[in-house]
């Protein structure tokens, strides 16, 4: 529409510059923290200009960690971040494309209560049922490790409704002409399902990891070995661990480290980051 | 190539729907068939449980020598063209095409010389290594049938193949199917609810209504004999005038007109008479045997123009030579023997 | 539903295997624990547990602490996501009127959404230091003494803000897409019609954007209660003197750190409840929009 109004145009720019001054506000605070050495906070404020002690801040959070306080180096927090992350997302979208495809795509006893089974899950998020989902790890002794920290998140309500949907919209003449052309169940999945689903599945990987990396409760719970530690749990452990005088500069370092992967993620597959959210929540 | 036998063939759905009581069918070795019928009269259920896709409820249907009834679609030797032409979106031409033929295993310069064949016999040849999306409607059309040929089957089933093209290009395709067929000489079923098509393509006809079979035929035999209203009406455009007139002693009673009804009707009492528009020719009024008819509006269609009209408070359509005047009351003569008699009440031809 | 259907019935157990093992042993399963342990009462030992039928819960509902957690918890609730929404739908409107620019804006304001909320809780907790801090600097300029270990006003504005920050970046998304999804012939033929922006905005915007609306609200709601226990634990733990101490919180608190089994049981148990009325709210919604 052809309207002029360069005082709402101002305006418009003026709300957004705002918005993304607030947005981007602690992360410029956190990145400026981190480049002072520790003497740099006690003469009261922060300094808002940049200091010269990023490197070794940097180099000592990522080979060595707070070792005094018992905090393992970040490479290795974020190692365990990244395997969490990465064992997440592909565990929610194998176990969730498969059974999506076993639902829509075969005739058999109890689909339908499988698939309310699978609905319900979707009220049972992990914080309402900490305790007892605690217990179950714990008797099967996987606290502290890699299986306790991924398995008991990866099943997905959400994703298989996702695929469910993607399966629904693919023309019901595709699989009966692979059918004509020769191709069982799983040939049909591996052959036209699956490179047919590619753009989605992508798209909810980029969420799904965000979600894997930003975990905090599970961690926090199932891990007390610190070699299990993940970078998001770690940072709160830290500020703990240093006793009454968080020392800041090491503290705002981690929440760099915790935060770049994932919003690297998302700047750069951005498309697939809307098209994902949009998605899952549909 | 094979003879396709369907022996009593019924479909019930699970709800109890009944969609086809029984079906009884033999089409030859290498004939040409088209099932034609309004939506829902079960062509493609039909079609479709000779290709496997639909369980049989009851019957037998026959490929060649073997029943076929629980066989996999796969396993059945035929190939099938659909309606939305299912091509894999994310194969190009050449692997579409080739899918089928490495699911059983064929060495590889086998499946390279058939799909060479059939881009030839098609001329899809340059479109090969394009995926289906970069293709037009026609284009696409092409590659499912190519996808069909190269399989080599014992049939062709066709679902509506044509009906998602623009009338230009339908008619066009329509004409390379054929062709294709008489050249390949494969056994083809064709389902389509478009009765030109029908006509034009079928070596045999089969209109179905409501799950049976109304009639089998030539298109031809179809066309000059429709065996009930139903099939009058359907077949044929612009279509037969139906008009229901009182018979007794040799004619009938329409209205103020007298017919005489052909010889080999003994009806007495209500029947419906059949008469095609290009077989009326106007006559002055007051000619032994004419309609009176009073035209309600014209349709020109430039070869000819059709003039509908209303006779004993019944609609009645009338062809002529474009260059006749009309005027807005005239009397028509129907030809000789080309009166189609129906009983009244069920509808099936009695002449 | 597909015309036809695989019927190798084996195969399609074997592929939902997966899903139905995990979803038994980590979901149903402990959740089945928490409804038992919630009529039932452990002995200090822990050796002997006995049937005690609803006395966890009356006992829950006479705790003043867990009568505060709830009202803090309708007060975080209400206030993050109102806060989200205003905010969001401010950048929406504002994006929305840019053409050219409404790219770079939206990539510069998405990110956030990235950021887990532990570590924005800390950031947060870390600008709203009361000695460090630059924000308490500012307002002690303004007269004001910022101190969120000694007021719980403090502490609750710190943490809505904290917990709001990122979920504005979501609602952002959706609002944007729910904007553009309104035909612009609507709003053409409302300014034919006379009407000037804010008009425009009261009487043919927002009805329309309503059913995004009421979907992002659902969807806040749902985040505030049961998605932001890392905000109020990486920062205030629920203080002081409970005035952040929502329930998310407060049944881990109870569970883990006292080991009150009976009374944590319970509060799952309130708070499966509370889930499953979000939950159908939320699926009445999905389904004037899906085909089941």
């Amino acid at each position: 529409m052809v309207e002029n109004r360069p005082l709402l145009n101002i305006l418009a720019h003026v709300v957004l510059i705002l918005g993304v001054a607030i947005v981007a506000f602690p992360i410029y605070v956190a990145f400026i923290a981190s480049t002072h050495g520790p003497t740099d906070f006690l003469s009261g404020l922060i300094p808002l200009g940049p200091g010269h002690n990023i490197v070794p801040t940097y180099k000592t959070m990522l080979t060595n960690g707070m070792a005094s306080a018992g905090m393992p180096p970040l490479w290795l927090q974020m190692g365990n971040s990244l395997i969490m992350a990465l064992s997440i997302s592909i565990g929610k979208i194998a176990i969730s494309i498969i059974s999506a495809f076993a639902i829509v795509y075969f005739r058999f006893p109890g689909r339908s209560v499988a698939f309310w089974l699978i609905f319900v899950t979707l009220m049972m998020p992990v914080e309402v049922r900490i305790l007892p989902t605690y217990k179950v790890v714990a008797d099967l002794g996987m606290l502290n490790t890699y299986a306790g920290l991924t398995i008991p998140l990866i099943a997905s309500a959400t994703a298989t409704f996702l695929f469910r949907q993607v399966f629904l919209t693919i023309p019901d003449e595709l699989m009966e002409a692979a059918r004509i052309d020769g191709a069982g169940p799983m040939k049909f999945f591996w052959d036209i399902l699956l490179p047919m689903s590619r753009n989605n599945i992508a798209a909810l990987f980029v969420i799904l990891f965000i979600y894997g990396w930003n975990q905090y409760l599970w961690p926090l719970v199932v891990t007390t070995d610190t070699s299990h530690y993940t970078i998001v749990m770690g940072i709160k452990r830290m500020a703990d661990v240093t006793d009454a005088q968080p020392q800041w500069n090491y503290i705002m370092a981690t929440a760099i480290l915790a935060m770049l992967p994932p919003v690297l993620v998302v700047i750069f597959m951005q498309k697939l980051f809307v098209k994902g959210l949009i998605e899952t929540e549909k | 190539m094979a003879a396709i036998t369907l022996e009593g063939v019924g479909k019930t759905y699970a709800g109890g729907v009944d969609a086809l009581p029984s079906i009884d069918l033999n089409i030859a070795d290498g004939e040409f068939v088209v099932l034609v019928g309004p939506s829902g009269c079960g062509k493609s259920t039909l079609l479709r449980m000779i290709a496997g896709l639909e369980s049989v409820t009851r019957g037998t249907i026959r490929i060649g020598e073997r029943v076929v009834n629980t066989v996999e679609p796969a396993e059945r030797d035929i190939a099938m063209v659909f309606q939305n032409y299912a091509l894999y979106p994310h194969m190009t031409v050449r692997q579409n095409l080739a899918y089928g033929l490495k699911n059983r295993k064929m060495a590889k310069d086998e499946i390279a010389r058939r799909v060479d064949e059939a881009a030839k016999i098609l001329e899809i040849g340059p479109y090969l290594d394009r995926k289906p999306k970069a293709l037009s409607g026609g284009q696409r059309q092409r590659v499912a049938m190519g996808r069909a040929i190269v399989r080599e089957p014992a049939a062709f089933l066709f679902d509506e193949p044509l009906s998602n093209l623009d009338a230009k290009l339908r008619v066009q395709m329509r004409g390379e199917i054929k062709q294709l067929q008489a050249r390949l000489g494969t056994t083809s079923i064709y389902v389509t609810h478009d009765q030109l098509e029908a006509m034009t393509l079928a070596h045999r006809l089969v209109v179905l209504n409501a799950g049976r079979i109304e009639q089998v035929g030539t298109p031809l035999e179809v066309y000059r004999k429709p065996a009930s209203t139903f099939v009058a009406a359907f077949i044929g455009s612009p279509a037969m005038s139906l008009l229901t007139a009182e018979a007794a002693g040799g004619v009938a009673r329409l209205g103020d007109a007298t017919l005489a009804l052909p010889a080999d009707v003994t009806a007495i009492g209500e029947v419906v008479l059949g008469l095609r528009p290009e077989d009326l020719t106007p006559v002055p009024a007051g000619t032994e045997g004419a309609i009176p008819m009073t035209v309600s509006y014209i349709e020109e269609l430039g070869a000819q123009r059709l003039i509908h009209g209303q006779t004993a408070g019944q609609g009645i359509v009338c062809a002529v030579p474009s260059d006749v005047e009309v005027g807005a009351s005239l009397a028509v003569l129907p030809s000789s023997g080309a009166l189609h008699v129906f009983d009244a009440k069920s509808g099936r031809r009695v002449n | 539903m597909k015309r036809t259907l695989f019927r190798q019935r084996a195969l399609a157990y074997l592929l939902i295997a997966p899903q139905l093992a995990v979803t038994a042993i980590f979901f149903l399963w402990p959740t089945g624990q928490a409804i038992v342990q919630s009529f039932q009462q452990e002995d200090a030992f822990g050796l002997h547990t006995s049937w005690v039928g609803l006395a966890n819960y009356r006992a829950l509902f006479s705790d003043p602490t867990y009568i505060q957690a709830l009202g803090v918890t309708v007060v975080f609730t209400v206030a993050v996501t109102l806060s989200a929404l205003v905010v969001a739908l401010l950048l929406a409107l504002a994006v929305d009127r840019l053409v050219r620019s409404a790219t770079v804006y939206t990539t510069l304001l998405v990110w956030p959404y990235a950021v887990a909320p532990a570590v924005v809780g800390v950031l947060w907790w870390f600008l709203f230091n009361p000695t460090i801090g630059p924000l308490p600097y500012v307002l002690e300029q303004m007269g004001y003494q910022w101190d969120h270990s000694l007021h719980g006003t403090d502490a609750m504005i710190l943490v809505v803000i904290a917990a709001a920050w990122p979920q504005v970046s979501y609602n952002f998304l959706f609002f944007v897409a729910g904007l553009q999804s309104i035909p612009a012939s609507m709003r053409e033929a409302a300014a034919i019609d006379g009407a000037g922006p804010a008009k425009r905005f009261f009487t043919i915007t927002l009805p329309l954007l309503s059913p995004t609306t009421f979907f992002l609200a659902v969807v806040n709601l749902v985040y505030a209660m049961f998605n932001t226990f890392p905000v109020i634990h990486a920062t205030t733990q629920g203080g002081p003197a409970g005035a952040t101490d929502i329930l998310v919180f407060k049944v881990y608190q109870d569970g883990f750190v006292a080991l009150n089994l009976g009374s944590s049981a319970a509060q799952s148990v309130v708070l499966l409840v509370i889930v499953i009325a979000l939950t159908a709210i939320q699926f009445g919604w999905m389904e004037r929009r899906v085909q089941y």
